[in-house]
């Protein structure tokens, strides 16, 4: 009875594991996923009620021991991006649009203008790695009240220059969004410099996103456009993300 | 010794609990280990490093002639582990398909499992705790002066596999259930929660008491690895102070003292 019952329970362990009884997990519309992922908005809802507008973290001078590590997309292919990479972004705009009262457009030279900045964070990698550097940026929230968004703006969705993928449809490019809670948190900017100096194109010049209590793939490099939307069900796949599209989660606090 | 009558040894709670954990932390542990494979290193300190080295093990893989050879450094000092990590199935990889949940590559699916079953066990362990504040049971878990002056005997028979079957748990038993539960649970829990970066906004003071994140992330390796030590003996004293009655006990809470010398 007993080497019966050992037997089963290591055959078990085994097929769990070793065996793919639970591979089904990694489709993205599997009833065993869904099962799985209810754990998303507890965690959510845990992390927002611990959190509130606490800050996050920030480091020393002395802890920047290294060069800021590139991830995901490194050189942005499309010709507008390689034309005004060519001429040092002179004719980049960042547009903000959809739920706002006024559209706007401002050039690096007039987000630069604006009261800016600096912190010195770490970024956490979905991975698992840590680095930390330092950010000048333009606070969001400051470029969102020039625009006004409406009562019902619920989302900033950042649109970006690099393409990840080729599908049948055409290029995908790289997309993220937060909500406003995040949008007009103190610490979460746009930047356009690090560590002393211009934000590199590995890095996601000319501009990108700072979300500093959430993992790395929420800050969207190459940020073109900003729109204002009340849900995202109707962009990408209509998970709010590139990355979320993909089986990761929309709020990366964990 | 002949056997003693059946007791009531553990409340349902305890032992619905008990198999909750059993079925978490397997859980737990190897999507955890799908998770280390997106970057198979454990490194001490605030960051990682990439311009300089914090690592104290790193899992890679590298071709050699043509091959590919799995190579775990420990400390500085490397190991060819081929077929088990850094190269298996033919395929680069740290920890084997058979000690991933889901088999296959998929960091996205890995983290869903974990943090559903962490929840799980934070919330059985809180239901836990709870009621066994209320019932008493904590109490059989502490071990008391008595029980500390007689650890040496307690050590010396577990070592000759002299194992009492008595209602009440050994001191060694205590002091084990007791770390895993006091100890090495919350720390796996406060060093998983002190890589969220969301947490770390809310208690920054669990960054300073890990000393940063990657050493964080180092501990909730060791703490696993710890874990399964715990594991292993529980097995082998499962077996050793009769499998069946111990199984009876942890399923239906009834155990059969007396008849102490098995060995």
């Amino acid at each position: 009875m007993l080497d019966r019952r050992t037997l089963l329970l290591g055959g078990a362990a085994l097929a769990l594991s070793g065996c793919k009884i639970f591979d089904s997990a990694t489709e993205r519309d599997s009833r065993l996923r869904a099962v799985f992922a209810s754990q998303e908005g507890l965690t959510k809802f845990a992390q927002r009620a611990m959190i509130g507008d606490r800050l996050a973290p920030e480091f020393t001078e002395a802890d920047i021991r290294q060069g800021m590590r590139p991830n995901g997309s490194v050189d942005p292919a499309s010709a507008d991006y390689r034309r005004m990479a060519n001429t040092g972004f002179a004719d980049y705009r960042l547009t903000v649009t959809g739920m706002v009262e006024t559209p706007v457009s401002l050039s690096l030279a007039e987000l630069t203008a604006m009261p800016s900045r600096t912190q010195i964070t770490r970024l956490d990698c979905v991975e698992g790695w840590s680095c930390i550097a330092k950010w000048r940026g333009v606070p969001l929230g400051s470029v969102l009240t020039l625009a006004k968004p409406k009562l019902t703006a619920r989302y900033a969705v950042f649109h970006c220059f690099d393409a990840r993928e080729r599908s049948l449809s055409g290029e995908v490019f790289y997309y993220e969004s937060i909500d406003l809670i995040d949008a007009y948190h103190p610490q979460t900017i746009l930047a356009y410099a690090m560590n002393g100096a211009p934000l590199p194109v590995a890095n996601g010049a000319p501009l990108r996103l700072r979300v500093e209590r959430q993992l790395g793939y929420k800050m969207a490099k190459y940020v073109h456009t900003i729109d204002l939307v009340e849900s995202f069900a109707d962009i990408g796949l209509g998970k709010g993300s590139y990355w979320a599209d993909r089986g990761y989660e929309w709020y990366a606090g964990i | 010794m002949p056997d003693g009558p059946l007791i009531y040894r553990q409340r349902l709670l305890t032992r619905i609990t008990h198999w909750v954990w059993a079925i978490s932390l397997f859980f737990l542990m190897l999507t955890g280990l799908q998770i280390f494979n997106a970057f198979p290193s454990l490194q001490l300190g605030k960051e990682s490093g990439f311009g300089y080295d914090n690592a104290i093990l790193k899992i890679g893989a590298v071709e050699v002639d043509g091959g590919l050879r799995g190579v775990t450094r420990i400390f500085g000092v490397e190991f060819d582990t081929t077929g088990m990590l850094g190269v298996s199935g033919g395929e680069a990889r740290a920890f084997p398909e058979a000690l991933t949940i889901p088999s296959k590559t998929s960091l996205a699916t890995g983290r869903v499992i974990h943090f559903f079953f962490a929840w799980v066990l934070v919330l059985a362990l809180g239901l836990w705790l709870v009621a066994s504040a209320v019932n008493g049971h904590l109490g059989q878990l502490i071990p008391t002066v008595a029980d500390l002056r007689a650890l040496p005997r307690d050590i010396a028979d577990h070592a000759r596999l002299r194992l009492h079957r008595s209602g009440e748990y050994s001191v060694l038993q205590k002091l084990a259930y007791a770390s895993v539960l006091f100890v090495a649970l919350p720390l796996m829990i406060l060093t998983g929660l002190s890589m969220s970066p969301g947490v770390n906004a809310a208690a920054p003071w669990l960054l300073d008491l890990f000393q940063g994140r990657q050493t964080a992330r180092t501990i909730h390796f060791l703490t696993m690895l710890a874990l399964l030590g715990f594991f292993a003996v529980h097995m082998a004293m499962i077996l050793l102070a009769g499998p069946v009655n111990e199984m009876r006990s942890i399923l239906t809470g009834w155990y059969r003292t007396g008849g102490d010398d098995h060995a």
